[in-house]
């Protein structure tokens, strides 16, 4: 990647960082710590990858993203502000009764959000119907869709994964945020789902496992999956559960709680400082 | 005697019908030669796709088809659409509202022997429970083929209920108009209304001659839309004959029964008595057996009539 590119995504992402702080502190609730990693990868699909038009969010040929982690809507929002489906300052209507940012990701009022999710365990069936969908219409977008480590506990994942390898949607790509931590506690402790590279292999899928917090790395998984033909691609993105704010980072306890101001003004000034802005 | 065709197979023969002129696809898990959606896919095996043993995922699936524009009819038992995959239902397509028709099959007690697991009396209650969602009972084989088109040219979810087994034609298919959600007064009456839905509206017209028999005047009525409920024809009835037996192949809870109650106590309160499954599990049997054994006769709903007008002040 060349630097200039790397260096503007890396600025993107550390904007996204700070909306999902600003959001989740204003909100007083929701979830920081699986929004913040994946940072990265949504700066890179809105940024790079996909082709979406904030000026006509429902257009047809569209690439599709189904967040099927909803509960990281923190991350998608700050996503589509940032590429200009809505003002930013809604971002911090988050949560509120008179926003339309509902806590998770609501298509019928949001737009950019291709599919209400929230309830862990349906985003990647979901994708696969779109991807099924483009086949039938002679489409060329592709539909992508971020999963959680833990969500793939959920046996309808599983049930997923079976829909697209059978019906052999190379269109899609299931990414998994590794971070390796759910609310309880580690996944490979709570319910390990481990190893998701071998099983995502034994579905069908063509797998890669990559640094999510690598632009490099990203893009060229990205890229792979394009050629790959005949099957689903699945990206296992290890991540940092927490990433850009030191208290954060691999800390399981917050996965669901909002900053208060003192440690908020800390986590901006940190994110700040790093990205230099 | 009346020709006998299963919704089901109505069902399944509209949506062959029907996929000539649109252009709309068809989801199955593992059922199509029970739910009929069969006669779909031999004719149009491009536009049928079998999702397997997972309902789960096929509700999902179908979320994410019509998302993209499509217009998917999804199919299973009814226990394991409304029942196995109420979450799906209600997250991925009540929810954002798309464009998913959910055809549900074997509904209610007449599944007959293969007993209590798969005989669901549940689901109107749970479909009915979910907001935006419309709910479809047909009474034969004519209004289930009518049903199938109103709600391809219906713009949201639906869930249509079929049953299993052959169940008299009354209907002529060669006048027959539906219109969603508008119940059909098949027979006046002053002293009580029969108001039913799906198989029990040819019983009730069987008991209202029964009661004519007696002396008493039953006005029957028919709702094949149990969502929304056309309150309209349900409190006239009210008004104008002072009592109400409702009758359906399903629990007495959250159905056709409840509905009517719910609509009488808040706009006309008259005594109203639920002819239904009463609260209890299924079992194996044939279905004649079935419905005698869970009070699903036309002598039931005679009975239940002669109670309700008793109640009358």
């Amino acid at each position: 990647m060349e630097r200039a590119k790397k260096q503007q995504l890396a600025k993107i992402a550390a904007q996204m960082r700070l909306d999902i702080l600003d959001q989740v502190h204003a909100a007083g609730c929701g979830h920081p710590g699986g929004s913040l990693s994946i940072a990265d990868i949504m700066a890179y699909l809105y940024f790079s990858e996909m082709t979406v038009d904030p000026a006509d969010p429902a257009m047809a040929s569209r690439d599709r993203f189904v967040l099927s982690k909803g509960h990281t809507a923190p991350a998608l929002y700050a996503a589509l502000a940032e590429k200009g489906f809505f003002p930013k300052e809604e971002l911090l209507g988050l949560r509120k009764i008179h926003s339309f940012l509902q806590g998770h990701p609501d298509m019928k009022n949001i737009p950019g959000v291709d599919m209400s999710t929230g309830s862990l365990g349906l985003g990647v069936s979901a994708a696969c119907g779109m991807a099924l969908a483009a086949k039938l219409d002679g489409r060329d977008y592709r539909t992508y869709t971020m999963l959680g480590d833990g969500e793939s506990e959920e046996g309808q994942v599983w049930e997923a994964m079976m829909f697209a390898a059978h019906y052999k949607l190379d269109n899609l790509v299931v990414m998994i945020d590794w971070n390796g931590l759910q609310i309880d506690g580690p996944v490979t402790e709570i319910m390990n789902p481990t190893p998701h590279d071998k099983k995502l292999e034994a579905f069908g899928f063509h797998v890669m496992v990559v640094d999510g917090h690598d632009f490099d790395e990203i893009e060229k998984a990205f890229e792979k999956a394009k050629t790959v033909k005949g099957k689903p691609t699945a990206i296992i993105f290890k991540t940092v559960k927490g990433k850009g704010v030191s208290f954060m980072e691999n800390q399981v306890n917050w996965h669901g709680v909002a900053p208060n101001d003192e440690q908020y003004e800390i986590a901006v000034a940190e994110i700040k400082a790093k990205a230099k802005i | 005697m009346a020709e006998k065709i299963a919704t089901r197979q109505a069902y399944g023969e509209a949506l062959a019908e029907l996929g000539e002129k649109y252009n709309f696809v068809v989801l199955d898990a593992d059922l199509a030669a029970a739910t009929k959606t069969g006669i779909f896919k031999k004719k149009f095996p491009n536009r049928h796709f079998d999702c397997g043993i997972a309902e789960g995922n096929m509700m999902s699936v179908a979320a994410g088809l019509a998302a993209a524009g499509k217009i998917p009819f999804v199919s299973s038992f009814a226990m394991f659409a409304a029942g196995r995959a109420f979450e799906q239902i209600r997250n991925s397509i009540g929810y954002p509202q798309l464009n998913v028709k959910i055809g549900a099959t074997h509904a209610g007690i007449t599944v007959g022997e293969d007993g209590a697991t798969h005989q669901c009396n549940e689901d109107i209650a749970l479909m009915r429970a979910i907001p935006g969602m419309t709910v479809i009972n047909p009474a034969d084989a004519v209004e289930a083929r009518a049903a199938v088109e109103a709600a391809l040219h219906f713009d949201g979810p639906v869930y249509l209920r079929f049953g299993r087994y052959a169940v008299p034609v009354i209907n002529d298919k060669n006048t027959y108009k539906f219109e969603l959600g508008k119940g059909v007064q098949l027979r006046e009456g002053s002293d009580v209304t029969i108001i039913a839905t799906g198989i029990m509206v040819d019983m009730a017209n069987t008991a209202a001659e029964m009661l004519q028999a007696e002396g008493i005047s039953a006005r029957v009525i028919n709702i094949h839309t149990i969502k929304p409920l056309d309150r309209e024809i349900v409190l006239k009835a009210a008004k104008e004959t002072g009592a109400i037996v409702t009758a359906e192949e399903h629990s007495i809870i959250g159905g056709l029964g409840a509905a009517v109650a719910e609509t009488v106590c808040e706009g006309y309160p008259v005594p109203v008595l639920r002819v239904g499954v009463n609260d209890v599990f299924g079992r194996s049997g044939s279905v004649p057996a079935l419905l005698e054994a869970y009070g699903l006769t036309p002598a039931n709903i005679v009975e239940k009539a002669k109670q309700v007008i008793a109640l009358k002040k």
